[in-house]
């Protein structure tokens, strides 16, 4: 199902990257702000020699101690007559100069060993793996202070060491990033064609970490602006130039005489620390988040579904009373955007008999794996159930909630398509069989272990009391569909919702399971839904086969009559497809 | 006789995994391709079917044996060296998705194998190549998400077009597709292999799909080759019981026909278990 959703969103138009990424940016009204007051720093900064109205040490004895917003001075003196606010700009340059130092350290060292450990792992990567856990376990504003006894008060060079302490957060994002990056087929293809390394890895690797590294730096940056000033609050910084943490210790200082002083820094250190955080989330929601925003109003949302409540209220569809499972007027959607819904089932109606196997087949996008998770109620959370019912037995699942969890497990079972990821991997066969059957049954563990075996040995499983206690890691691919289908019949179920159950099996396996759902749908007169792509599949195990595409059902029939005179024009290009690449016959 | 355009000869892989276990995962396989003919690969998983392909790729390390390209070794060499080879061999991945990268422009995958040999054509051979996969000539601006998967494969069969390769190894090409658009995909691979000449070693799982594109099959069963021979043979009568359970499994979209092939198929397992043969039982599971 993963590879048919995302099969539908990789085929809506989606603008090209860069553009929209800045435009997202700035429409977003949280990073508009902090990019508007991130900017209004740095001019701070950069024009101080224009803007400034003191020179960074002009002391004026008459305004020793002034109150914020006296004359001349809008934040006010300190207790040397400098003024608040010119001081604060003269800093501005030395924190920005030493962000900007902590960055480019940080990412050039970080980025290069981490790109490199990434890709060629080996030796360079357990070296560099282990200066990087070495650099993360030393305290780095010790560090800092231990250095000024060696370069005296020199915050650049304290900021540059701080880069390297850092550096080691940009080697461990950019490592994992590569690390799964260069398993991708691209990477393959661009060797098989003759691409350097060093093209493989700036044209294709670089890319990718790209977007992480931009958001950990609008991190980091606000890192290093703290621990400046933070070095420079201890009085470790140039006593000669103004900067933010020296300010705000000289104010600290003089805190009885001039209450207001330490405000100003405070606020402005505090300030452009938040800015760069919450920029940093917003990078991470604009860059990491698909092209536009698929949510649907919660509004909207409540009053589609209202809708479709009611109209199953009002008006109840003829059911046919002999089938075991009726659905009527399936309808499910997709949001697409605040204010729209993508259907993806347009009302279909389905029929399934006791002990009757009916063949759900179409291509990807054709909804026929939507019909069986709205069957079992286990559509994704965002996914719209619009209108229609589901009735199990004249019971309608879709309008009363309890209804279908009862019915799930007990009445209904699931096999799925890919059986290793529908087993926990960190429980055994046995325990994960156990507990699913005894959440259906009210048995002791007891008895539960004993019927699970003797239905393990009816799957096909020789030695059931050993595959009980193996991991799923421990046995193959069609070992654990039998597993899978001998949980999803342990609650006696009527009807098997069972989603291309042989897809990711190899073909003498499948032959196999596909022998076993024969025999157990005929021992236990089993009513089954099987979703499928493949034609062979229909036609080896099906009684009756619907054709769906685009959310339809274009065609409904016996399977002999369906195989050997398919009405509609799709059906037709279906199975001459899959017969031109049939076998040839002997 | 003319000599194969590639030999494979007792090719070994071998992977060291945890606490330095080796796993033989091809154990002594030779083949060879001669030029403008397709072979196929064919077997189940872990089969050795596609290690064989990277191994020819230089994806994966060739322990023993060696593998020749017009006569000259390919195993074992230098990235440098490598460089020249890429031309005469290219690739079709089976993952249409992230054989591509997502990053640039279908001009700039076409360009890229290109621009790797120092070879000059540009946006006119782009177009060609757009063209000669069936795409739209103005496909060259947009970015691989804008396409759907049958689409996607043939981008990445006009990237393996690019340098007019003499062999062409399609891993899987067409297993993550659709039936309508994989039928039309194995058209256009049998349309460019009598327009250019190229040859394909196709691997794949899907005995329809091997049984009517290729020449010859090899059938591989746990790194080893069990049967190989002229496509007809190989699909009609097989030789080797592997093969024939293999064939006898694979599901047929005729009822009819499927209900005789499946009780012929539990005859004869049914045959194989009374002989007590050791294949018979692994078939099981």
């Amino acid at each position: 199902m993963s590879a048919e959703a995302s099969m539908i969103e990789t085929e809506a138009e989606v603008p090209a990257a860069g553009r929209s990424v800045l435009r997202r940016l700035l429409t977003n009204p949280q990073g508009i702000t902090c990019i508007a007051f991130l900017l209004l720093v740095i001019l701070f900064g950069v024009l101080s020699p224009l803007l400034a109205p003191y020179q960074p040490n002009q002391a004026d004895l008459n305004a020793v101690n002034a109150q914020p917003f006296s004359e001349g001075h809008l934040f006010g003196a300190d207790r040397a007559g400098r003024d608040i606010l010119s001081q604060l700009m003269w800093g501005t340059n030395g924190t920005l100069q030493g962000s900007l130092l902590v960055l480019a350290i940080a990412v050039l060292l970080g980025v290069t060993t981490g790109l490199l450990s990434g890709f060629y792992r080996g030796k360079f990567e357990a070296v560099a793996g282990f200066i990087t856990d070495l650099i993360m376990s030393l305290p780095s504003i010790v560090l800092l202070i231990a250095l000024f006894a060696l370069t005296g008060p020199n915050v650049m060079v304290a900021m540059a060491v701080f880069g390297v302490l850092v550096a080691p957060t940009y080697y461990r994002l950019v490592r994992s990033v590569v690390l799964s990056v260069r398993t991708e087929l691209y990477i393959d293809a661009a060797k098989v064609v003759g691409l350097s390394d060093q093209r493989i890895i700036g044209r294709h690797v670089l890319w990718a970490v790209r977007a992480p590294v931009v958001i950990q730096s609008s991190f980091v940056a606000a890192a290093g602006i703290a621990i400046q000033a933070g070095v420079e609050f201890l009085g470790l910084g140039d006593p000669e130039q103004p900067s933010w943490g020296g300010i705000l210790q000289n104010a600290n200082s003089n805190i009885y005489n001039n209450r207001f002083g330490v405000l100003w820094p405070a606020l402005l250190i505090s300030l452009t620390i938040l800015a760069l955080v919450l920029l940093g989330n917003v990078l991470r929601d604009v860059l990491q988040s698909s092209a536009h925003n698929k949510t649907l109003k919660r509004s909207r949302r409540r009053a589609l579904l209202n809708e479709a409540q009611s109209a199953r209220t009002t008006s109840s569809p003829a059911r046919s009373e002999e089938a075991f499972l009726s659905i009527r007027g399936l309808k499910v959607g997709y949001p697409d955007g605040p204010d729209h819904v993508r259907t993806v089932v347009h009302g279909v109606d389905l029929d399934v008999r006791r002990g009757e196997i009916h063949g759900l087949v179409g291509e990807s996008g054709s909804g026929k794996s939507q019909m069986a998770f709205s069957t079992l109620g286990i559509l994704p959370k965002e996914a719209l159930i619009l209108g229609g019912s589901i009735y199990l037995e004249g019971e309608d699942l879709l309008a009363d909630d309890k209804a279908l969890k009862n019915a799930r497990g007990r009445r209904i079972g699931y096999i799925p398509q890919e059986p290793m990821s529908n087993l926990d991997p960190s429980f055994t066969i046995g325990a994960q069989l156990v507990y699913g059957l005894r959440a259906v049954k009210k048995i002791s563990d007891k008895q539960a272990k004993a019927q699970l075996i003797a239905l393990l040995t009816r799957v096909g499983i020789r030695n059931p009391e050993n595959v009980m206690r193996l991991y799923p890691h421990e046995i193959s691919g069609g070992m654990a569909q039998r597993v899978l289908i001998c949980g999803a019949v342990a609650g006696d179920p009527d009807l098997i919702v069972a989603d291309e159950p042989t897809t990711a099996l190899d073909v003498t396996v499948q032959a196999e399971v596909l022998e076993l759902l024969r025999e157990l749908s005929t021992e236990r007169g089993l009513a089954m839904i099987l979703v499928t792509h493949n034609l062979g599949v229909v036609a080896d195990l099906c009684d009756t086969v619907s054709v769906m595409k685009n959310g339809r059902i274009v065609e409904r029939n016996d399977v002999e009559s369906l195989f050997s005179d398919p009405k509609q024009d799709y059906t037709k290009v279906l199975l001459e497809s899959s017969r031109s690449v049939e076998l040839m016959e002997a | 006789m003319t000599i194969p355009i590639l030999q494979v000869e007792n090719l070994v892989v071998t992977y060291t995994g945890r606490g330095g276990l080796s796993k033989k995962v091809i154990d002594n396989v030779s083949l060879e391709l001669n030029a403008g003919e397709t072979l196929s690969l064919v077997g189940e998983s872990g089969s050795g079917k596609t290690t064989i392909g990277r191994a020819i790729l230089g994806l994966a390390p060739v322990t023993e044996g060696s593998i020749k390209f017009r006569g000259d070794t390919i195993s074992n060499i230098s990235r440098s060296q490598r460089r020249k080879v890429a031309r005469g061999i290219q690739v079709v991945f089976q993952d249409p998705y992230s054989s591509l990268n997502p990053s640039m422009t279908v001009e700039d995958i076409l360009v890229e194998p290109m621009a790797a040999a120092g070879a000059t054509g540009g946006r006119q051979r782009v177009r060609e190549l757009l063209d000669s996969v069936g795409l739209p000539g103005d496909s060259g601006s947009r970015y691989p998400k804008e396409f759907s998967g049958g689409q996607r494969q043939r981008i990445a069969i006009a990237r393996a077009l690019a340098l007019d390769p003499s062999v062409i190894i399609c891993d899987e090409p067409t297993s993550a597709l659709d039936v309508t658009t994989q039928a039309r995909v194995l058209t256009l691979f049998k349309e460019l292999q009598e327009k250019t000449g190229v040859a394909y070693l196709f691997i794949s799982h899907d005995l329809g799909v091997v049984n009517s594109i290729s020449n010859r099959i090899a059938v591989l069963y746990q790194g080893s080759v069990v049967e190989i021979g002229e496509a007809n043979q190989v699909a009609r009568a097989p030789r080797h019981d592997y093969t024939r359970s293999l064939q006898m499994a694979a599901p047929v979209a005729d009822p009819k026909k499927q209900r005789e092939r499946r009780a012929a198929r539990l005859q004869f397992l049914a045959a194989e278990n009374a002989a007590e043969s050791p294949r018979g039982a692994s078939a099981q599971l």
